[in-house]
């Protein structure tokens, strides 16, 4: 009885409120969301009718088809992109090879629909880029609408991620591997194919699972290029914008059915690198060669194209916010009146931006470190469930995230529906994984004995957290929580499902602007949006003093 | 301050095994007491019982007469030394020793004070403001000991605290704990699988294998009145010869099977014909005319020893021994021998062992298993 009572610790309350954040925040709403998708419109009976008729009309399970291929597309081009560039700014020398990742971060980051955005300033009907080559060769330039517009995006947007895993792969590899390899007589590409190349495989894989998700639930892209290549995410959105005051069922099931395909490809993904994980550690890392003659040219040339091609975007909007404007039109010359139309009718957005994002960062970091501590050092079945629990947020598309909020706080008992809360929550679900991810990493480097050294100098377990791990676990934090902060500041797909006109943020605010054709606005927004994130990334290389952040 | 330390029929289980089923055991104000045995026989598991990390399954331990079982770690007043050091990374040498000390929110003057003196025992008052990642192993010990100490704990674990050092420095630091926990005079419970390092440095030897206590006692004891056939190989190097027990009349023998006898003077009970064990370490044999005839197997040389390996008639032998070993004292040596010469070894009847013929009891009078 006595054990009992002592086992109530702060550990034990630690472990119930994260079991009720989740249940009440992500189970729940998902539950609501099951149930839902199979309500009958009219009666509100059980019925199997929203499943079929979306297998029954070709417009909508065409979108299914199409969000499929497109992501699978999307992830073998990033893949290939990303792992290369990784190889050859790891295996040799490249100039100036810091500004070049520094670069590709920077694209990596900004909003998705920004760079969709800019393409439609470039390529677009009536793009700088379209009318230029078209006067050049009286051809018709291939479309940047459609199926090679999302393409071309979401493949510029994406590699960056499988650069980031897999430079930090190999990084990992000790070059006594090669060698070993070498003396072996092994040489040249079969090298690649045969150490290198398997060695990074289980990294190539979970990258790869990123991108998918990340393709597979972006929304802002295809809605902004897309045009008639209707993809699921912007079906869910528009079908359940136009379900409003019904109980958005349909939405609802096309919402059900992704969240069971994005848990399928997750769990066979898992199944796939478990079946083969190891770990590396590398005492003496791979030496950069240095190439010679046209082999080093043609390197750098194609590493500084795809960087350029990168930056375009944001170049774009930096440039078109300084454009002269009248009203929505864009007139010769240079001027401020974009940012000056931002803070006259905008600024609500750019304060809610940074006042929900700093509010939901303190919780994330908060959640994050003492959950990442019961997950890790206080296993057992509930936090075990909870383990598995905080992956969820990985591959629930933020709209559906959206939809699942609403529709289980739009009642009584918890009316949620419209308020800044309903936002910082799910600014808090979607990005804590990062920061999590990033803490249980450190907390396992952290040798249990430093904590058990502290207790039994005589300070209790929660004072031995806040006075010794927690501290020592900062810097794995900080590389975490800055991605949360950065995708925080630049969240749109759940977002724009649950704001109200009080509750906007930059990045829906962006949105609308475009939808509303008034670029200029929009890319004032956008520059303003980038600059802060660029802020914060170099103000995080400052203060951890490397240039790695954990993904 | 310093306390004794009653562990009584204490049982340690995870789920269904069981690793330590009832083991008792009583380490006396101030004493260095220290639990040896094999690798995975549960020394860690019981230390961290007492440390109060480990739950305990059954019975109990007190410290004097308070029964700790159900005290939180934090509050048992312990020292503790960890194999890996566990020095606080983000906090300099210094801060690390003060921890503690705040947390008993001593006065500034006091604390400087006290922390100013253990780091001087320990010898590291020059590297008092480095961050301890620019220490090398031997002196991140010295910090973990004076941040254990400087506590005035009731009682100091330590868990294999020198087994990340080399050779050299392990030695050194044997004598430095030693002498701290000389000067503080504080109940230490010690733990290592090097038996060298346990016989140097402690007052009494626990030794242990597979969760249960096979002798306790002091090292001399030990090493030359072990217990059990257990004790007598795990602590040094014993050859185990069958034998058999003879009286005649007043006298007692232990008969070896080639019939070689040796009257002995120091049995305990034994009954006519009971076959035993004989233990016979290297350095009880003698080169004599009469004795035990064996050939040498092999041969090497180790500066005041010569080291050699015995090929016996294997019905002389207790079966599966890892070898037999002769070591000649070359300070009294009058030749050395070649590979494959023929030689007559004599045991020291004064120091050879007698165990029963399981090998579970020493026949020896007045042998204690817990002393
Ligand atoms: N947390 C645990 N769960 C299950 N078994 C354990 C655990 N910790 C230790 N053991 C087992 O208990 C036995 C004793 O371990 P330990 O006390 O660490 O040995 P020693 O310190 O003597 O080398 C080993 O067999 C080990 O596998
Ligand atoms: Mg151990």
């Amino acid at each position: 009885m006595r054990k009992r009572l002592l086992n109530w610790d702060f550990w034990t309350l630690v472990t119930v409120l994260a079991a009720a954040v989740f249940g009440l925040f992500l189970i729940y709403p998902l539950f609501s969301l099951f149930a839902s998708s199979f309500q009958d419109p009219a009666t509100g009976s059980f019925t199997m009718k929203n499943f079929i008729r979306f297998v029954e009309r070709k417009y909508y399970y065409q979108s299914l088809i199409n969000s499929m291929w497109v992501t699978t597309c999307v992830t073998l081009l990033s893949i290939i992109i990303g792992t290369a560039l990784a190889y050859f700014m790891t295996a040799f020398k490249v100039k100036a090879k810091g500004s070049v990742e520094i670069l590709v971060i920077i694209s990596m980051l900004s909003p998705p629909f920004i760079g969709a955005y800019s393409w439609v300033l470039l390529g677009g009907r009536s793009g700088v880029l379209t009318r230029f080559l078209s006067d050049l060769f009286q051809t018709e330039w291939p479309s940047i609408y459609g199926f090679s517009g999302i393409l071309l995006v979401l493949t510029l947007k994406l590699y960056p991620f499988i650069y980031l895993y897999v430079a930090g792969a190999l990084k990992k590899i000790d070059a006594s591997l090669i060698e070993a390899a070498e003396s072996l007589g092994c040489s040249g590409l079969k090298k690649v194919a045969t150490v290198i190349m398997p060695l990074i495989m289980p990294t190539v894989f979970a990258g790869g699972l990123m991108v998918f998700m990340n393709a597979l639930a972006d929304f802002g892209t295809p809605m902004l290029i897309g045009e008639g290549f209707n993809v699921m995410p912007v079906m869910i959105y528009s079908e359940f914008i136009n379900e409003v005051g019904g109980q958005a069922n349909f939405a609802a099931a096309m919402a059900a059915m992704m969240v069971m395909i994005t848990s399928a490809i997750f769990l066979l993904q898992k199944y796939a690198v478990n079946k083969k994980s190891f770990t590396m550690s590398s005492l003496r890392p791979l030496q950069a060669k240095q190439l010679t003659g046209w082999k080093n040219i043609v390197m750098h040339a194609g590493i500084y194209l795809l960087v350029l091609v990168s930056v375009i975007p944001q170049l774009t909007v930096t440039y078109t916010s300084f454009l002269k404007t009248s009203g929505q039109i864009f007139v010769p010359g240079f001027s401020l009146n974009s940012y000056i139309t931002v803070f006259d009718n905008l600024a609500l957005a750019i304060t809610n931006t940074y006042a929900y994002s700093f509010i939901a960062i303190l919780a994330i970091v908060l959640l994050g470190m003492l959950v990442a501590y019961i997950t890790t050092r206080r296993r057992n079945w509930l936090t075990n469930i909870i383990d598995t629990l905080t992956m969820f947020p990985y591959i629930i598309p933020g709209s559906v995230l959206g939809i699942t909020l609403l529709l289980a706080f739009n009642d009584e008992p918890l009316i949620l529906s419209g308020t800044a809360t309903i936002i910082i929550v799910s600014l808090v679900i979607r990005r804590l994984p990062y920061t999590l991810r990033s803490s249980s990493a450190i907390l396992y480097q952290i040798s249990p004995s430093v904590e058990e050294a502290s207790i039994s100098l005589g300070a209790s377990p929660l004072k031995t957290f806040f006075k010794i791990t927690a501290v020592m676990m900062i810097p794995g934090v900080l590389s975490g929580a800055i991605l949360s902060w950065i995708t925080c500041i630049n969240e749109l797909s759940s977002s724009v499902i649950l704001y109200t006109g009080g509750t906007r943020t930059m990045a829906v605010a962006i949105y609308t602007e475009v939808i509303r054709a008034s670029y200029g606005t929009a890319a004032a927004l956008s520059t303003i949006l980038t600059l802060t994130t660029v802020l914060a990334l170099l103000l995080f290389f400052k203060v951890s003093g490397s240039k790695d952040i954990s993904l | 301050m310093s306390v004794a330390i009653h562990i009584e029929h204490v049982v340690k289980r995870y789920d269904q095994t069981t690793i330590i089923p009832d083991l008792s055991a009583d380490i006396q104000n101030g004493e260095f007491f220290t639990l040896l045995g094999p690798s995975g026989c549960g020394k860690t598991t019981l230390l961290r019982m007492i440390a109060g990390f480990n739950s305990i399954e059954g019975g109990q331990i007190k410290f004097d007469a308070l029964v700790i079982n159900d005290i939180p770690t934090h509050k048992r007043n312990i020292g503790m030394v960890f194999q890996n050091y566990a020095i606080f990374p983000h906090l300099t040498v210094r801060e690390n020793v003060e921890y503690g000390l705040k947390l008993r929110r001593l006065d500034k003057a006091a604390m400087r004070q006290k922390v100013d003196d253990i780091l001087r025992v320990v010898k590291i008052e020059e590297y008092q403001d480095r961050l301890p990642e620019r220490l090398s192993g031997g002196q991140q010990q010295r910090v973990a000991l004076a941040r254990a100490i400087v506590i005035h704990p009731s009682v100091l674990l330590m868990d294999e605290p020198l087994s990340n050092l080399d050779a050299k420095l392990r030695v050194e630091m044997r004598g430095a704990i030693r002498e701290v926990q000389n000067q503080v005079g504080i109940t230490t419970v010690y733990v290592t699988h090097d038996q060298e390092e346990a016989l140097a440095i402690s007052d009494r030897i626990a030794v242990m294998q597979a969760g249960v206590i096979h002798q306790i006692g002091k090292p001399h004891a030990i090493y030359t009145r072990p217990y059990n056939g257990f004790v007598s190989t795990f602590i040094g190097h014993s050859n185990l010869f069958r034998g058999r027990i003879k009286i005649a009349g007043s006298e007692k023998y232990v008969v070896f099977q080639d019939g070689y006898q040796v009257e002995m003077d120091n049995l305990g009970p034994v009954a006519d014909g009971q076959e035993v064990v004989v233990a016979v370490r290297p350095e009880e044999f003698s080169v004599q005319e009469t004795g035990l005839s064996c050939r040498i197997h092999s041969r090497v040389f180790l500066g005041k020893y010569v080291n050699y390996t015995l090929t016996f008639a294997p019905d002389m032998l207790v079966p599966n021994q890892p070898a037999i070993e002769f070591s000649q004292d070359l300070g009294h040596a009058e030749k050395i021998f070649e590979l494959g010469d023929s030689v007559t070894l004599r045991p020291n009847k004064a120091k050879i062992n007698v165990f029963t013929a399981d090998q579970s009891a020493n026949l020896i009078k007045d042998v204690k298993q817990y002393a």
